[in-house]
């Protein structure tokens, strides 16, 4: 099966954005598990998660055609990275007041929210990576899911990633003295992971 | 043309000044001298402007797609941008083709098309289109403008975007009530949009491994693109070449950025590339590909290709390394610089390789499979054609052609000998891209003569551009090959469809007779010992009478465009040239 690659991408925030890049992937046949849009704290700049999923050559493609998108600032792949990644679903499941007591037990469980009940049905709000998720949804399924909704993934890289220098006010993209070479991972060092070039210096013109 | 006697100031006019005018005062700000375009009802407001500040030339077109070729042809040949101006829907519509031409080929546009007025947007108006969602994957990027403010700063970026890094056509879709706003006078500098950084050196690391792996290598091959010419590197190439003595192949779009005659230019590899050219390939431990997509023309059967070489890869666009072929050594960077680099480096090599024995052999593949055709007495063979305009023509002049066979015939028979003296549709293949490309090259580079090789398919395509060429007495002289075919797929239907020839059958109307009767001049040429006169004539009455010439040439109607490699086939499998015979 192919590998779930999370990306983010940060975007500037301008109408027609998100369909620059959803045409990009239906257009290239990458294949979308999850997307999630948010503005972030600069009302400039919008930050799109998606996960991916597809073999590493695939997932190396779509990190360079998303660069190619000028409207694109920043793309990280996080999937090799050590992150945090956090979805949420509502689950609407049957209930009635006798099979209450076993289906809040599960929900504990999960530290899942209630956040109605009746006589009829619970709604179950779950926080979390995406096993955890799909986890809690495989455990309720047999008790009857009677509707359902899931946001996108949202990642982020633990500690001071790449992200975190563009806030930091150093711009999109610094220029890095030596690549770093993971040949197994991208056969195209000068894009592991961040666009290595500095601002362009025609000499002519 | 349209230039009144006395422009007028809007400032002394009383006249407020408007969007409309900020992107005329924009343009010219820019260097911007010429546009290519047609006027109508959303855009009248930028017309009017150009009309007031008559500091651009505007060229007024037979149909928009038209525009959007004669804007390619005009960039191609010059290295500007290409301004094209339309007004909304079917007139913006009607640039689709040219843009997705624009954008295979890496041609540098700006279109602005009119729109209707934010207020009915959505509401499907009269000559409403969403071209921001129609042109979005066939532009390098594109805008909708929402407020006269951000005029200036869009129109300074979209023609920074257009020629920076992998150029590419960017669209401004400019509603009439943006056009008609009043505007403060602002000129915004050329800059780039956050976060938009093209590369432009390659890394010094990947270039020491490049160098590394070339010094190792002992059946090297350089493989240039459309990147070479387009980033004005034909020089650094032939540098590199020679310093280090490796033979040169170009894709069609490369033709040119080595001269046709030097010693180790291969000619085109691919589906109808050289024989040796694709052996060389084939045989190559290490090729150097630079500005190049690896498009499936080129490559043939993917895995088929170069089996036994490690790929280097040059390329300004980070997409196109390692996407159709798993490379050794990526470096992305504008294709002048990198070459350069390399070109240094090798000539600092202490111990130079010796790539003698391989250049034997590939003169060895020269001699056994050379460029050959099939002629016979009474019917001029187009290659015939080719080469005797090849052998007339002074190595400055330019030719553009059109899609199919007289292409080919054109990339394998016509001696380039200098960048940006072809002009084609290598990407997308429009049929109809020739007369308005060539005059819009004509249009760029008046000092040069333009030579239009063309096919009597895709001449009748666009061929309402020769009222453009009378109106504005544009010389270029049209070479028609007339096999009454669309030739190129006659050729698949012989060679892969048991012969049934569907609907290739073209009678084309006497394109000398309708070029007289749109004011231009025209002669019909089917006798062999016509074609030199004929073709002098042609020179001469351009040159002279300042109109285009059609020169309508009866050529063999059954001719093959050989060598070929059958499509899904491996290059090394190629059908030779007549009368030769594959050694395995």
């Amino acid at each position: 099966m192919d590998r779930m690659s999370p990306i983010s991408v940060l975007v500037r925030n301008e109408t027609g954005v998100l369909s620059r890049v959803s045409g990009l992937f239906a257009r290239r046949g990458f294949n979308i598990h999850s997307l999630a849009v948010g503005e972030t704290d600069d009302p400039n700049v919008s930050r799109i998660s998606v996960v991916v999923a597809g073999e590493p050559p695939v997932i190396e493609q779509v990190v360079k055609q998303l660069r190619r998108l000028v409207s694109v600032i920043k793309v990280s792949d996080l999937t090799d990275k050590p992150r945090v990644e956090r979805g949420l679903a509502l689950i609407k499941v049957k209930a009635e007041p006798a099979r209450r007591g076993e289906l809040l037990q599960l929900a504990a469980v999960f530290r899942a929210r209630v956040d109605h009940v009746d006589n009829d049905c619970l709604i179950l709000e779950v926080t979390g990576n995406r096993e955890k998720v799909e986890a809690f949804i495989d455990i309720m399924r047999p008790h009857g899911i009677l509707e359902m909704a899931r946001t996108g993934q949202i990642a982020m890289a633990r500690g001071r990633g790449p992200m975190a220098d563009y806030w930091a006010g150093g711009g999109p993209d610094q220029p890095e003295e030596e690549a770093t070479y993971n040949l197994a991972r991208t056969s195209d060092p000068n894009w592991d992971g961040e666009q290595t070039n500095a601002f362009p210096e025609r000499e002519e013109k | 043309m349209n230039t009144p006697a006395k422009p007028i100031d809007p400032q002394q006019s009383g006249q407020p000044f408007t969007g409309a005018d900020a992107v005329v005062a924009g343009l010219k700000h820019q260097g911007v001298e010429m546009i290519f375009g047609m006027i109508g009802g959303q855009i009248m407001p930028v017309y009017d402007a150009l009309f007031k500040d008559g500091g651009i030339k505007h060229i007024i077109v037979g149909h928009e797609q038209g525009a959007a070729h004669m804007a390619e042809g005009y960039a191609r040949a010059t290295g500007k941008v290409g301004v094209v101006l339309t007004t909304s829907g079917p007139g913006a519509t009607n640039l689709v083709t040219g843009l997705a031409d624009a954008f295979m080929d890496s041609t540098p546009l700006v279109a602005i098309t009119g729109q209707v007025s934010s207020g009915l947007l959505g509401n499907d108006a009269f000559q409403e289109a969403d071209m921001r969602g129609i042109t979005m994957p066939i532009t390098k990027h594109n805008y909708q403008i929402n407020s006269v403010e951000e005029l200036p700063e869009v129109l300074a970026e979209a023609l920074f975007v257009a020629l920076s890094g992998r150029p590419g056509p960017v669209l401004i879709d400019l509603p009439r009530d943006v056009a008609v706003a009043p505007c403060s006078r602002v000129l915004a500098a050329p800059s780039a949009p956050t976060g938009y950084k093209p590369p432009y050196r390659g890394h010094p690391l990947q270039i020491g491994r490049a160098l590394k792996v070339l010094r190792t290598a002992r059946r090297p091959v350089i493989l240039a693109g459309g990147g070479v010419v387009s980033a004005g590197a034909h020089e650094e190439l032939t540098a590199l070449a020679e310093t280090a003595g490796i033979p040169v192949t170009t894709s069609l779009m490369g033709l040119g950025a080595l001269p046709a005659d030097h010693a180790l230019f291969l000619g085109m590899p691919g589906m109808h590339g050289t024989g040796y050219a694709n052996l060389a390939l084939h045989q190559a431990d290490v090729i150097l590909c630079v500005g190049t997509r690896l498009d499936d023309r080129i490559t043939g059967k993917l895995e088929a290709f170069a089996p036994r070489a490690a790929l280097i890869h040059v390329d300004v666009d980070a997409s196109e390394i390692g996407k159709n072929l798993p490379c050794a050594v990526p470096i992305v960077g504008d294709a002048k610089p990198v070459l350069k680099a390399l070109a240094q480096g090798a000539a600092g090599w202490e111990a130079k390789p010796d790539y003698g024995p391989w250049r034997r052999q590939i003169a060895g593949w020269k001699r056994r499979y050379p460029m050959t055709y099939a002629e016979r007495p009474g019917v001029l063979a187009p290659q015939r054609v080719v080469e005797t305009l090849g052998a007339l023509l002074p190595p400055e002049a330019v030719i553009v052609t059109g899609v199919g066979q007289h292409q080919m015939y054109t990339a394998q028979f016509y001696p380039f000998r200098r960048p940006r003296t072809l002009i084609t549709s290598g990407g997308l293949g429009t049929m109809g891209f020739g007369l308005p490309a060539a005059i819009g090259a004509k249009l760029g580079r008046p000092e040069r003569e333009v030579f239009l090789i063309d096919g009597d398919g895709s001449f009748l395509m666009t061929i309402q551009e020769l009222a453009t060429a009378v109106r504005y007495r544009v010389p270029v002289v049209a070479l028609i090959l007339n096999n009454s075919f669309l030739g190129m797929v006659r050729q698949w239907q012989e060679m892969f469809y048991d012969q049934r020839q569907a609907e290739t059958d073209l009678q084309p109307p006497p394109y000398a007779e309708v070029a007289r009767a749109f004011g231009g001049l025209g002669r019909r040429v089917t006798a062999q010992e016509d074609l030199e006169p004929a073709l002098a004539w042609a020179r001469r009455q351009a040159a002279e009478r300042r109109l285009p010439v059609v020169l309508d040439v009866a050529v063999q109607r059954d001719a093959l465009v050989l060598p070929m490699v059958p499509p899904g086939g491996a290059n090394a499998e190629f059908i030779p040239c007549p009368g030769q015979k594959k050694e395995d």
